[in-house]
């Protein structure tokens, strides 16, 4: 890359390593929330990947990946067969494609929580949602190279 | 309910996703690809078999009753759609192993060959006009990406139309479905056709009718909005533009055909003469194109355009016997189309070119494709026992019936030209002086026109075997004819 510069720089860095965890904290937020109220998968997605942004901005591209060394495009696939598999898992049991059921129950640090079969559905839109965004912008970072 | 339903779009997704994860194992990839076409084609026959018996399928997506939730309906239209992309999503696949590039197939052309067969055949299954829009998109964004791969200047240029069209299509679309919610408040196809038949489909209702016209009509290449159709199939390869030009158009067809049907058929004065005339004025446009140009895939391109406007006015005349011809039509047309498609591409393979004033003597050196070609070519032009002759004579027919006689004369008509188009093919590609070396006339094609056979042998079957296929066809039509079928299997029988 040729704006290297900027790994060199102090204020970017710093405010990167705080904002960074507050907007990932923001996504687990986001997601947890979904379904029932605003947020889920796609959101929490992008708000993850905005994360993961502004950390390849703050950093140089090389370090990170080295911090965060997925594959995105095996990520979009495995992204979408988790979703799928959501999907399909209720046809197992004689119910129509995507039926989804929910039941609430006492864990030991949350309390009274709601578990859905939707959250492992989001959970793929999640994974597919950070890894095209990032696929798609380090696509067109590293054509500037 | 039937779980059967998802089947036809689950399997290419699932598969899909899958190849991604393969992307870099070729053999791998083709083991999978082909095994997968194989089971939908499988998929597809129980379907159609299912649907033959039991009447129309309808499944409630996620146990949402309708009209709440997405319903998928499988009626004998939509199971005949469906079998035909898994015929032709099997053939071109095979193609498609033997001419696609390394590069590409490492550049997951796979996994978006089966996106594009999810789309495709989740378009034909869904029972929610919203829902239909989805499976447009997946359809379109796969077909971008098949259509740029290779990224040639040519491929890239073209393909920029190709994707600003559909997209303005797509907006367009959008816009007209929150018209639709806006006066009828559901995007359910059967309530909605309902709440239409109650408010008498007059003033705004009809506006929206055209509306989904000019849609459907811009992916089913219809005039006056044809034009990106000849120039963005001419781009990729053969197997990509086999299967663009025998399924996607029609697509966009089937979409019209629907909404005319179920939706949209209580103001007959409206819509007929609008559906009939822009129909002819297809034919006409697309096959004065085919004559004027001297490109192997080009002509054809303009042969899908003129053949488009046959289905519409099928539909337009909209009596038992035009909509059973409109499906024999698009069944005839897909198989063709694919094949000559198919041919264009082995020929090119052969001769390194499309432009028959450069090819010639292709008889002597390649006769199978020389015959095979006459064979598919005369198909197309509608000449007896093959299965062009069946549905053009029974569009005729209704026509004159319904005493439209001027639309059945252009028929007949752009038919002469249609076969003047495809004898003019013939004669400079296949007779004429050899123009290619003769290394190149040892080129072994074999394999190249095996996945083009069984088309060969099908548009012999529907041709010969035209009164049980016709009377098959006559029952999807009646079925397409009275939509109360379609409306209490969704809305009254769904839940059982």
């Amino acid at each position: 890359m040729k704006r290297q510069v900027r790994a060199s720089n102090l204020m970017l860095h710093s405010i990167t390593r705080v904002v960074t965890f507050i907007l990932l904290a923001f996504s687990i937020y986001l997601f947890f929330a979904g379904h029932n109220s605003p947020g889920g998968g796609f959101i929490g997605g992008l708000m993850t990947a905005s994360a993961l942004l502004l950390m390849y901005l703050g950093f140089d591209m090389k370090r990170i990946k080295k911090a965060l060394p997925f594959n995105f495009t095996t990520m979009i696939a495995v992204g979408l067969l988790v979703a799928l598999f959501t999907g399909v898992s209720s046809m197992l049991f004689g119910y129509p494609f995507l039926t989804q059921f929910f039941d609430y129950y006492d864990l030991p640090v949350l309390g009274n929580t709601e578990l859905s079969t939707a959250l492992p559905f989001d959970l793929g839109i999640y994974l597919v949602v950070v890894a095209i965004a990032l696929t798609i912008i380090l696509a067109i970072a590293e054509d500037d190279s | 309910m039937n779980n059967l339903l998802v089947l036809p779009f689950l399997i290419p997704f699932a598969v899909g996703a899958i190849l991604i994860l393969f992307s870099k194992h070729i053999g791998l990839q083709r083991f999978l690809s082909g095994l997968t076409a194989m089971l939908m084609l499988g998929v597809a026959i129980y379907l159609l078999s299912v649907v033959r018996t039991e009447g129309v399928v309808v499944l409630e997506v996620g146990s949402w009753s309708a009209p709440f939730g997405i319903v998928l309906v499988a009626d004998l239209f939509a199971a005949i759609m469906v079998l035909m992309s898994a015929i032709v999503g099997l053939l071109c696949l095979f193609f498609a192993f033997r001419t696609i590039a390394p590069e590409r197939e490492k550049f997951y052309f796979y996994p978006f060959y089966f996106f594009l067969l999810t789309g495709v055949n989740g378009a034909f299954l869904t029972g929610d006009i919203f829902n239909l829009f989805v499976f447009f998109e997946v359809m379109l964004i796969s077909s971008y990406v098949l259509i740029v791969m290779g990224g040639t200047n040519y491929q890239l240029r073209e393909s920029l139309k190709y994707v600003v069209m559909n997209i303005f299509a797509s907006i367009l679309f959008i816009a007209t479905m929150a018209f639709t919610y806006a006066v009828t408040g559901t995007l359910n196809m059967a309530q909605l056709a309902e709440r239409v038949a109650e408010l008498e489909q007059v003033g705004v209702l009809n506006v929206i009718a055209m509306f989904y016209f000019i849609v459907f009509g811009m992916k089913g290449a219809l005039f006056p909005l044809y034009f990106w159709l000849p120039r963005s199939y001419y781009g990729p390869p053969a197997a990509v533009a086999a299967l663009f030009g025998g399924l996607l158009t029609k697509v966009g067809i089937y979409a019209i055909i629907r909404t005319f049907t179920l939706i949209f058929p209580h103001n007959q004065e409206f819509t007929q003469p609008i559906l009939i005339w822009v129909g002819a004025i297809t034919i006409v446009i697309g096959g004065l194109g085919a004559v004027s140009n001297f490109d192997f895939k080009r002509i054809l391109s303009y042969h899908i355009v003129s053949q488009v406007g046959y289905m519409v006015i099928g539909l337009g005349l909209y009596t038992s016997l035009a909509i059973a011809a409109a499906i024999y039509y698009i069944v005839h047309n897909i198989i063709v189309k694919t094949a000559l498609f198919l041919y264009a591409g082995t020929a090119q393979r052969i001769t390194g070119t499309t432009d028959l004033k450069q090819m010639g003597g292709l008889l002597k050196t390649h006769p199978l494709l020389g015959w095979m070609f006459f064979i598919t070519g005369i198909a197309i032009a509608g000449i007896p026992p093959f299965s062009g002759f069946v549905s053009k004579l029974s569009l005729v027919v209704s026509s004159f019936e319904t005493e439209q006689y001027a639309v059945g004369g252009i028929a007949l008509a752009v038919g002469m030209l249609t076969l003047f188009s495809m004898i003019k093919i013939f004669m400079y590609v296949f007779w004429g002086e050899q123009k290619h070396t003769k290394a190149q006339g040892k080129t072994k094609v074999g394999d190249l026109l095996l996945p083009a056979i069984p088309l060969v042998i099908l548009t012999t079957v529907l041709g010969v075997a035209a009164q049980p296929i016709l009377s098959f066809f006559l029952e999807a039509s009646n079925q397409l004819l009275d939509p109360s079928i379609y409306i209490d299997s969704v809305l009254k029988g769904g839940g059982a």
